[in-house]
């Protein structure tokens, strides 16, 4: 009886006693982090053993808190982190390749989007996402009416793109815009467009295959970016970074047309009074191209022994087919499993749907340092804006600039 | 133990914690700054001892130079614009006493704000339209819009406008105390002999303030030497754009530290602030002499 | 007096229009600040300075949705502890340099008039590594440890001391009090406007201060004022009536504070500021 009584009060501070306890780190983000604690409320259920701490940052000083963090031994378990970051923490030995027996490398490549080779290096896979994203073209309805536009049919084409954004700026007295046909910002997500799409689409590459040498300083180069440039400069339909950002004047009605990524759907359902349309983003040339990007959940150098089982367990439920149907739901986000972007209600679904079709010829970039890369667009750009800088030249600079990161990069 | 010793040795222990904390906070973390100015250092690996090789990349990087230059463009604006303007309201301030202290209350209180709050606030001013007040002001006028923060040329003036603003009461009231301080028996003596206004002004105010000239040029150039809550605020993403035309050295010294991680890139950047200031000191401590 | 009796001349008249003029344009982003965060967003960019319905949502919003509140206290923890730590130390140190006689004496005050001399700036990098080292990152002892004294204070704290008649000391020494209790009884409120002028500076420098807390903290839990709005407007770009009223309440407590002590904050600050 004795014997009973003691086994019976032991047993759950045993169990308690082996909960393991692992943290999880991604940005702050309100239907992210919602979503998040679903899914570790689902994985503890069936996992009683684990217990899951979520934690989060602000998106502006999530990357450089997580460097700071594990540099001083006191980082999470597993990490999310934007895939053109991969490279980054790499270097610094921040993340550990996943176990081939619980993510072997030939069923990742089977079940997810290509665009995830990019988490593999030396053989191994390093990190996987539970959700992709791509760009996609936002129309306003209301402001298509008004410019006397078939509010239903969006441009298909690079030269329609423009030819409606005429129709769609709106100026004031003063000759300043006060309505953008079409928003740019290459600080958002105008510098992957013009990187992965449009170069491509006016017949360039961005970078060679083994994404070590710029190669979009050419005549496809300088056609896309005079393209990009001459939105501001020549057919006045746009102001660099309007109302400080492209989501922000599309939100309040002044802006026609945006460009930007499956994430917007959520800010811009919460917007009273906008009506707006999704479409697959313009073609030239018959040339389709998109760019996807996603955020990817790896497992820390500071997760040992029982807590990396426990890590690789969790990591394992995150990336499954549930999780992901959960996250599209909640999140808006696309699913990097084919299976389930590709069930019909996700497919064919009039605000998804566009952008998962736009997965099947999407790019993703192999960034060095993103943000600084980002920068070189944003400095091309208002080069020729702000200072009257020729294309060319002002191409020819930033792919220096790019090169110069690059070669940085790989120095190391 | 004679009453002297003792007093040495309660003093002694007055200020040994103090002591402690000056030297592990101050002069310690001094002399590591030197030392790490001579590494390459990513904060997670190890040091590795590279000599003045960080100097010799600052004096060969030409955004370095672009920084330095916005920087003493901070500073030789700054400077004068606000002193002239402090001495003129505070010389005027002091020649009224209707609603004497309303007047200079208001003058005063942008003083006693935050600079991050405040440089929100001016970055709303500064937006083009529908959304910044003074271009749709310009706008109802049929004006056409300024670019202000998106200009090359204009962003610098424009991001320093708000310091000039908050430092303003500051240096108004230092003025008014100044001013003050100055014996009435002069300003009589030279009334009975019919001296002009302004040559009072520039025979009996102005030298009598030299001291407190000098005193506010101090302090307001190191202020603007130091400028950074405004650009961080006020720019896109706190880079110090557009193409890097507002940024000075304390923004660029924190984005190689904290964002980049180059210790030692950063650090060299601090001994060549340091010396800055070091300099600037001592030149004005010498015109106070002189004085 | 004489000036009351003379008439009004127009000079005076243009001046005082000139200077109230000067008075307007130096409160318009204050009170373009505070009309904004009454107004709800799509009122936003008019002009008008008094909306025509005026809403508190904005600030409901912020209380509820943010963590504006815990910002706010983080802040006043940091100023006030600084500042009572500050007045402190600094007044301790300055009363011993200013009557004690020791060797050494000299060499302590030339050191702590050196830290004048280093930029905070440049110690930024290594106290970050310091805090590293002993584990205060994105705590309040981190915030708190680089201001705990200042050599500015001790210098100023030291002039004053210096005015202080030997006597009143030597007489309480021989009523038989502590040397401790000399300093904090007799010698301290003797001091009481330079003491006030220097926990005005030290609280509005904290209060204000962002570089330190912005490199130090990561979490949103321990944000000061300045850091919370700083990120709290870039995550809400453009929201310009939300980032307005954050911007209100980061302003509201000084100009309060100002309102009631008006005549002593300006007093301190001419006070710090001439000896400082």
């Amino acid at each position: 009886m004795r014997l009973f009584i003691a086994i019976f009060f032991m047993l759950p501070i045993a169990a308690v006693a082996h909960a393991v306890e692992i943290d999880y780190w991604q940005y702050s983000y309100k239907s992210r982090v919602d979503a998040m604690d679903r899914l570790i409320a689902a994985f503890e259920a069936e996992n009683p053993d684990i217990k899951v701490h979520q934690t989060t940052f602000p998106y502006a000083q999530y990357r450089t808190k997580v460097a700071a963090a594990v540099s001083a031994g006191e980082g999470p378990d597993v990490v999310q982190l934007y895939y053109g970051w991969l490279d980054d923490y790499l270097n610094a030995g921040i993340l550990k390749p996943l176990s081939e027996e619980n993510f072997p490398a030939a069923e990742i490549e089977k079940d997810f989007f290509p665009i995830v080779h990019n988490m593999k290096a030396d053989g191994q896979y390093f990190a996987l996402p539970t959700a992709v994203r791509s760009l996609g073209l936002f129309w306003n309805k209301k402001l298509f009416r008004e410019a006397g536009l078939d509010p239903d049919i969006p441009p298909k084409t690079l030269d329609e793109l423009a030819d409606f954004a005429k129709k769609l700026t709106k100026h004031d007295r003063a000759g300043n815009i006060i309505q953008v046909g079409i928003t740019i910002g290459p600080i958002d997500q105008d510098h992957n467009w013009w990187r992965e799409v449009l170069v491509r689409q006016f017949g360039g590459t961005p970078y060679n295959a083994d994404n070590t040498k710029v190669t979009y300083d050419d005549e496809a180069g300088i056609q896309a970016f005079d393209y990009y440039a001459g939105l501001v400069t020549d057919h006045k339909v746009s102001v660099v970074d309007f109302m400080d950002k492209g989501e922000i004047a599309f939100k309040a009605g002044r802006a026609a047309i945006h460009i930007d990524g499956s994430f917007a759907l959520s800010t811009f359902d919460r917007a009273r009074r906008l009506d707006y349309g999704v479409a697959e983003l313009p073609t030239y040339d018959g040339i389709k191209s998109n760019f996807a990007s996603y955020w990817v959940n790896g497992i820390t150098s500071k997760a040992t022994g029982e807590k990396r089982e426990a890590a690789e367990k969790f990591l394992k439920f995150i990336t499954s087919e549930k999780a992901m149907q959960l996250w599209l739901d909640q999140v808006g986000e696309l699913p990097a499993r084919r299976a389930v972007a590709n069930r019909p209600e996700n497919r064919d679904n009039p605000k998804f749907g566009p952008f998962i079709r736009g997965l099947d010829y999407a790019h993703s970039t192999k960034f060095y340092s993103e943000a600084e890369q980002r920068r070189t667009v944003v400095d091309m750009l208002d080069r020729v804006v702000l200072n009257g800088m020729s294309v060319a030249r002002s191409l020819r600079i930033a792919a220096e600039e790019d090169q110069a990161i690059i070669d940085k990069a790989r120095m190391k | 133990m004679s009453i002297d010793k003792k007093r040495a040795v309660t003093a002694w222990c007055f200020i040994s914690v103090p002591i402690v904390y000056f030297i592990l906070v101050r002069f310690y973390p001094t002399l590591d700054a030197f030392s790490i100015s001579l590494t390459d250092w990513n904060i997670v690996g190890k040091k590795t001892y590279i000599g003045f090789d960080n100097f010799v990349r600052l004096w060969h990087d030409p955004v370095f130079w672009q920084v330095l230059g916005n920087t003493f463009e901070y500073l030789l604006l700054g400077v004068p614009i606000s002193l002239i303007l402090s001495f003129i309201v505070a010389h005027s301030l002091d020649q009224i006493r209707f609603g004497h202290g309303v007047l200079r209350a208001c003058y005063f209180i942008p003083f006693l704000t935050t600079a991050v709050a405040m440089a929100w606030v001016w970055r709303w001013f500064y937006q083009p339209v529908p959304v910044g007040m003074i271009n749709l002001a310009l706008g109802q006028m049929g004006i056409k819009q300024l670019d202000f923060l998106r200009s090359t040329t204009e962003a610098l003036p424009a991001v320093l406008a708000p310091a000039i603003w908050a430092g303003l009461g500051f240096q108004i009231v230092i003025f008014m105390a100044g001013l003050r301080a100055i014996p009435q028996s002069y300003y009589e003596a030279a009334k009975i002999d019919g001296a002009s206004g302004f040559r009072i002004l520039r025979e009996i105010t102005l030298p009598q303030l030299r001291p407190t000239i000098v005193f506010l040029t101090v302090i307001s150039s190191i202020g603007f030497l130091r400028i950074f809550d405004q650009v961080y605020n006020m720019t896109q993403e706190g880079e110090g754009g557009p193409l890097n035309a507002t940024r000075p050295l304390v923004l660029h010294i924190y984005k190689a530290a904290f964002e980049r991680f180059e210790m030692g890139m950063a650090a060299a950047q601090t001994v060549v602030l340091f010396t800055i200031l070091l300099i600037i000191t001592i030149i004005q401590l010498r015109v106070l002499k002189n004085g | 007096m004489a000036e009351i009796k003379a008439p009004i001349r127009p000079g005076k008249i243009i001046i005082w229009c000139l200077l109230f003029i000067g008075a307007v344009i130096m409160m318009t982003p204050i009170i373009f600040m505070f009309s904004a965060s009454f107004k709800y967003n799509d009122e936003i960019y008019e002009l008008a300075l008094i909306s025509s319905e005026p809403t508190l949502s904005n600030y409901i919003y912020l209380f509820e949705n943010t963590e504006f509140l815990l910002w706010f206290k983080n802040s006043i923890l940091v100023a006030l502890a600084s500042t009572v730590s500050v007045l402190f130390f600094d007044s301790l140190v300055g009363y011993t340099l200013a009557k004690f006689r020791f060797r050494g004496r000299k060499l302590v005050f030339i050191a702590i008039l050196s830290t004048l001399m280093i930029p905070t700036e440049m110690l930024v990098i290594p106290w970050y590594i310091l805090a590293r080292d002993f584990g205060l990152l994105d705590s309040y002892i981190g915030l708190i440890f680089p201001g705990i004294m200042t050599g500015l204070g001790v210098f100023l704290m030291k002039q004053f001391f210096e005015s202080v008649p030997d006597d009143y000391l030597d007489a309480a020494r021989i009523d038989g009090l502590s040397e401790f209790r000399i300093f904090t009884q007799i010698a301290m409120p003797l001091v009481a406007p330079a003491l006030s002028a220097l926990a005005i500076f030290t609280f509005l420098g904290n209060w204000t201060a962002f570089l330190w807390p912005l490199i130090v903290t990561s979490s949103a839990e321990l944000f000061t004022i300045p850091v919370g709005l700083s990120s709290f407007s870039g995550e809400f770009q453009s929201e310009w009536e939300m980032i307005m009223t954050g911007a209100a309440v980061a302003t509201l407590p000084t100009l309060l504070v100002f309102l009631f002590l008006q005549r002593y904050i300006i007093r301190g600050v001419i006070l710090g500021g001439l000896k400082g």
